[in-house]
């Protein structure tokens, strides 16, 4: 089975590169072969990543399984070492799965360049799977940057109006951020001589002096915090989620986010221990700062995008105070706070794409209300995602933030207690400002009656192709809600030895 | 006392030489080609812009050779035709000597190949086999360097007999894996400057054999630098490089810029020669000796050495294009032909450093401490202006100049870190160098290709290339994600790893830290441009001269613009385009007498010279092929070479990004001493 996460990544690739030879196809009917080809291959990555879970022994969940270990460049130590364990399993499952319901989604829409998008999307894809099963510090770089390219283009090409200057600031902000991270990740190669992942994680920062482990964390985490994005550097996101398209949207929320922060579940926590606890307050402390933040963007805005835009950054910062508290208990709430946010938004953003779709603006007041009686199926989607993303309990969204807070009461020790009881208390009321901003939009946007103005022809409501591209994150968001041990049982085993507990 | 002399050793630079001379003799006997000039004018396929610049100028004379001895030759090699611009025909009619009359640039086929004999057939038919001679020297050079390297490396020769010295007596020539990489790198690189220079010299402006001549002088010193370990020997090697390359840069005579440029270059080169001849015999001086090794032995810490060692770094600086001695580059670029501008960038920079390297490395070594620190402020000032002024830029290779400039400062950087670990900073200077190599040459081929196009060549020209002609914008994109060092451009982001982790390693994060801004910086300008190519272009109408032209241009643009894949070929979208016009080309290429028959590529070769397959659209030449049919019929020969330049340039960037190893491995044997 070692062959699996080889294969994932061979697959999109394989694909990607299928579709640079010429076709001879009349246009139309290239664009239906097209969709068909994109959701073929998605979908076998998918059976593959699935095909890993089954084949996941859950038992040993915290150490690597699956490795190929394969020199590539002994020049720069660099190693091809992948493997998949209860950190990335879920991520990996995740990332296949959304990709596979953006093919889906893109069945039932006719874009322009068709070809084009589907190579991007593919590229795209082994970029973020790579990242996430890669067990070499450059190795995880080089896969780190790889979707810088591949997402500039699906917002620049596909995008909205502003999308140039989106486009160009989301490569420009995050590039910054991965050449910082670069440094930070050689500062270690040069100090322990090593970019291997596990032996890094297992000597727990040893061989490095605590000033050398500050700055190389400080380095590693300024870039991955760019991609998290942690408040203030956020800034590139809104506009990105605004202009992408929605299957743009759909992956930079639920998949390239989620390559910050599991750069601090693989990287910066375990390989830096010393570090981690210097710099654990400061990040607990934008972290809370952007919960705040981000909810009180949420409530200024108009544009329905740009509002789940920044609930992001606040859900973010959850994941990002979990991380902070250093226990198991938050680790684990940061990780299922990915997945859960990453099933969540995602659902959040192809909702705000379909209703831009059918009113032709996603700005809330140009919407009038009343989506509940003119589309109630639409309307009941968006309340319940809207509902998962506030923190419902019973839906998935609720155990990432009660954790989170839950771990922020206890942080490990050496850490100042007094301090994160006032980050916990600072996320509890972003917690409210969160189901306020998202009760808001519900009442403007679903409730009320629809103004007779907005109303130029009937809309069509949930088309079949876009409940099948909904309808997996729905049962998803709700099993992860009732039986959140679904999640934590993989993760637990892998945070404890990251943390080095037993 | 005799020496004995290694033949095998300096058996590139034999062959090169000999190559030279074999041009100079070929260009004085073969017989001026006067075959009639076709009379097909038909519509100038290229949107000629008004070139300010051009219009009035008046025809000149019969163009004088730099050689006397082989002036006799070209009676009827007259034709330096003038620039004319978009409806040029009257405006050439109207020159003082209409000896060159021809109809719009464009018409290329008939163009200069009037009826006072034809330069364009010289350079064309009779002169291009200059070409494919010069093309045989540079690739039997790069044999014998890999022949060296296979039988093992560390060949010596011109050393001090043993008798007269104690110990190892040193060499002056070395042929060490340094200097082996950088010879193989700069004859590599030669190749795709020579296919650029066929397409170049195909336009009949520029004397075939001077420029064949002087491209293997500089190419004579360029091999020959890394393998000098004694200063005369440096120094007469540096300026045999850049000797001819100002002459290079002038023989596109009557045309301002390059005048200009060749006059700037000149003085540049002057001054820089006679800051560091200054810097070497202070060095000389202190130290008695010319034998890189034995400075390094003798060379005491004194005020007179960092005099000396700052005196030499400026000439070098200057080569390099180094801030603050930068402010050549562009004007310099610009104003020379494309292939001038690639040798400039390429060949020329990587003697520059490989000398600055043997100097600092092999012979200053010991006092590093004196020179680490002001390389490291170059490199720094060197990475930011040049980004910096790039970023303004919207001209193609006024962008690339810059954009090379800023790469040199990261060449540098290693350098600046001095200390223990000198080794291996020049080990990852070189490896820079040899990524930086291949896709500054890919961008510079393919700035070629779209120049024969759009005379004026800005950044706006670009736009849409990915329709008109995918493989050239996939080729272009790759080689500008590269220099911005970012996947899927490898290359780039390894050869930034190589020198990040120098730096990171040797302690100065502060450079580090200033080159991460920098490589951000850097990006904007590339994906700019790289984003150029796949947006659609604004309409055709807007740029095109004749309509029945635009509508044949139109056709294929059409039915490729339905829905191209960026980076994706349309083959058959474009083929249809290409059938109708097969005609047209057809008639020009038979015309044109093309045919430098260059083997690779064979798809593309086969079809161009049967004349009637322009299209070549089976695969193998993706896009390019078809471009060349349809962009312009009749020059379809002409961009045979070009087209062959980028298929290697993109083939060497990636082969380095998937296998960087090669370059590690090629570099293992380091920097050997001296002999």
């Amino acid at each position: 089975m070692t062959w699996v996460p080889v294969a994932l990544l061979a697959v999109p690739a394989l694909g990607a590169l299928v579709l640079l030879a010429p076709a001879a196809a009349r246009p139309r009917a290239r664009a239906r072969l097209l969709r068909g080809y994109g959701l073929a291959v998605s979908g076998l990555t998918l059976a593959l990543a699935v095909a890993l879970a089954v084949a996941f022994d859950y038992g040993d969940a915290g150490r690597p399984q699956f490795s190929t270990d394969l020199s590539w460049i002994p020049g720069l130590d660099l190693r091809f070492h992948l493997g998949v364990d209860g950190i990335s399993l879920p991520l990996v499952v995740l990332t296949a799965l959304l990709t596979f319901l953006c093919f889906v989604y893109l069945t039932g829409h006719a874009t322009t360049r068709p070809r084009a998008l589907v190579f991007t999307v593919l590229v795209l894809e082994v970029g973020m799977i790579g990242t996430f099963l890669a067990l070499d510090l450059l190795l995880f770089f080089v896969f780190f940057e790889v979707v810088l390219i591949p997402m500039y283009f699906v917002i620049a090409v596909w995008g909205g109006a502003g999308r140039r200057a989106a486009a160009v600031k989301f490569i420009l902000y995050t590039l910054l951020g991965s050449v910082v991270l670069l440094l930070g990740l050689l500062l270690i190669w040069a100090n322990t001589g090593t970019l291997d992942m596990v032996a890094l994680a297992r000597a727990h920062g040893d061989g490095m002096s605590r000033s050398v482990q500050i700055l190389a964390f400080v380095a590693v985490g300024v870039g991955l915090a760019v991609k998290t994005p942690m408040w203030p550097l956020h800034t590139w996101l809104p506009d990105a989620h605004t202009e992408a398209p929605t299957v743009g949207s759909v992956l930079l929320a639920g998949v390239l986010l989620k390559m910050g922060t599991y750069g601090f579940a693989r990287i910066a926590i375990p390989v830096l221990p010393e570090g981690a606890a210097a710099v654990a307050p400061w990040l607990g402390a934008f972290a809370v700062v952007g919960i705040i933040y981000g909810a009180l963007a949420c409530l200024a805005q108009r544009d329905l995008k740009r509002l789940i835009a920044y609930s992001s950054v606040g859900h973010m910062g959850f994941v990002l105070l979990g991380f902070a508290t250093l226990t198991p208990v938050g680790i684990n709430a940061a990780l299922f706070g990915n997945v859960a946010h990453g099933l969540i938004t995602g659902l959040l953003f192809f909702l705000a794409g379909a209703v831009k779709e059918r009113y032709g603006t996603a700005d809330m007041p140009a919407l009038g209300g009343g989506m509940l009686a003119r589309m109630p199926r639409m309307g009941s989607l968006l309340t319940f995602a809207c509902v998962a993303s506030l923190g419902l309990p019973g839906l998935a969204g609720f155990w990432g933030e009660m954790l989170a807070l839950f771990g922020a009461f206890q942080p490990a020790a050496g850490l100042s207690r007094p301090l994160y009881l006032t980050f916990m208390a600072v996320g509890g009321v972003g917690t409210v400002l969160t189901a306020a901003y998202f009760l808001v939009m519900l009442s403007r946007v679903t409730h009320g009656s629809p103004r007779p103005a907005a109303l130029p022809t009937p809309i069509a409501d949930v088309r079949g192709y876009e409940l099948a591209a909904w309808v997996p994150l729905v049962v998803l968001i709700l099993l992860f809600g009732l039986w959140p041990k679904a999640l934590l049982a993989i993760t637990t085993p892998a945070v404890h030895t990251l943390l080095g507990m037993p | 006392m005799i020496q004995s002399i290694d033949y095998v050793a300096i058996a590139p630079l034999l062959i090169l030489a000999a190559t030279a001379a074999l041009v100079l003799l070929l260009d004085a006997f073969l017989p001026p080609t006067s075959r009639p000039a076709p009379t097909a004018t038909r519509p100038d396929p290229v949107p000629t812009r008004p070139d300010p610049a051009s219009g009035a100028r008046p025809a000149p004379a019969a163009t004088t050779r730099l050689e006397s001895a082989v002036g006799a030759r070209r009676e009827s090699a007259a034709g330096s035709r003038p620039e004319s611009a978009a409806g040029g025909r009257s405006e050439a009619a109207a020159t003082t000597r209409p000896a060159s009359v021809s109809g719009g640039r464009g018409g290329a086929v008939g163009g200069a190949a009037d009826e006072t004999g034809g330069g364009a057939e010289g350079g064309g038919r009779g002169r291009g086999v200059l070409g494919l001679v010069t093309l045989a020297g540079v690739l039997g050079a790069l044999a014998a360097v890999v022949f060296q390297a296979a039988t093992g490396a560390g060949r010596r020769t011109f050393c001090v007999p043993s008798g007269l010295v104690s110990g190892e007596p040193p060499c002056s020539f070395v042929a060490d894996p340094f200097a082996l990489v950088i010879a193989g790198l700069v004859l590599v690189a030669a190749v795709v400057v020579v296919l650029l220079s066929m397409t170049e010299l195909a336009e009949g402006r520029i004397p075939v054999g001077e420029w064949y001549f002087l491209t293997l002088c500089a190419l004579v010193g360029a091999v020959a630098l890394p393998a000098s370990r004694d200063l005369v020997m440096l120094v007469v090697a540096l300026e045999l490089v850049s000797l001819p390359v100002f002459a290079l840069t002038a023989l596109k005579r009557y045309d301002g810029r390059a005048s200009e440029a060749a006059l700037k270059l000149f003085l540049v080169s002057v001054v820089s020669t006679a800051v560091m001849l200054f810097g070497v015999s202070l060095l000389y001086g202190l130290t008695g000796t010319v034998y890189l090794d034995r400075l390094t032995v003798n060379g005491a810490p004194a005020p007179v050495m960092a005099v000396a060692v700052m005196l030499v770094l400026a000439g070098f600086g200057f080569k390099v294009a180094a801030v603050p001695f930068h402010s050549w580059a562009a004007d310099v670029y610009e104003g020379a032909p494309v292939p001038v501008a690639a040798l400039l960038s390429v060949i020329s920079k990587a003697a520059g450093f490989a000398g600055l390297i043997l100097l600092l490395v092999v012979a200053l070594g010991e006092q590093s401490a004196l020179w680490s620190t002001p390389v490291a402020v170059l490199a720094a000032l060197t990475m930011t202006a040049g980004n910096l002024l790039a970023l303004r830029q919207r001209h193609a290779v006024r962008l690339l100049a810059w954009s090379s400039v800023a790469q040199s400062g990261y060449i540098l950087a290693p350098l600046g870190i001095g200390g223990a670990t000198l080794g291996g900073a020049a080990d990852a200077s070189v490896a820079y160098l040899v990524f930086y190599a291949a896709m500054n040459l890919g961008a510079f081929a393919v700035v070629m290709l779209v120049s024969r196009r759009s005379e004026r060549n800005e950044l706006d020209d670009y736009r849409g290339l990915a329709f008109r002609n995918p493989a050239a914008a996939v080729a272009l994109g790759f080689c500008l994600v590269c220099l911005a060092g970012l996947p899927p451009g490898l290359a780039g982001l390894f050869a930034k790893v190589v020198v990040f982790r120098e730096l990171v390693d040797g302690g100065g994060l502060a450079l580090a830290v200033v080159m991460a801004v920098n490589t951000v910086i850097g990006l904007y300008y590339y994906v700019a441009w790289t984003a150029r190519l796949f947006t659609p272009a604004p309409r055709e109408s807007e740029a095109t001269p004749a309509p029945a032209e635009s509508a044949a241009r139109l056709a294929p643009n059409v039915t490729q613009a339905a829905d191209v894949a960026p980076g994706v070929t349309e083959g058959a979208g474009v083929a249809p385009g290409v059938v109708e016009r097969t005609g047209l080309a057809e008639r020009a290429t038979e015309g044109a007498g093309v045919a430098p028959g260059v083997a690779e590529g064979a798809g593309v070769a086969s079809g161009v010279t049967e004349g009637a397959g322009v299209a070549a659209g089976d695969g193998g030449a993706l896009g390019v092929g078809a471009e060349v049919g349809v962009e312009s019929g009749g020059r379809s020969g002409r961009l045979v070479p070009v087209v062959v330049a980028i298929g290697l340039a993109v083939l060497v960037a990636v082969a380095f990004s998937v296998f960087p190893q090669l370059v590690f491995d090629l570099l293992a044997g380091g920097l050997s001493a001296s002999g």
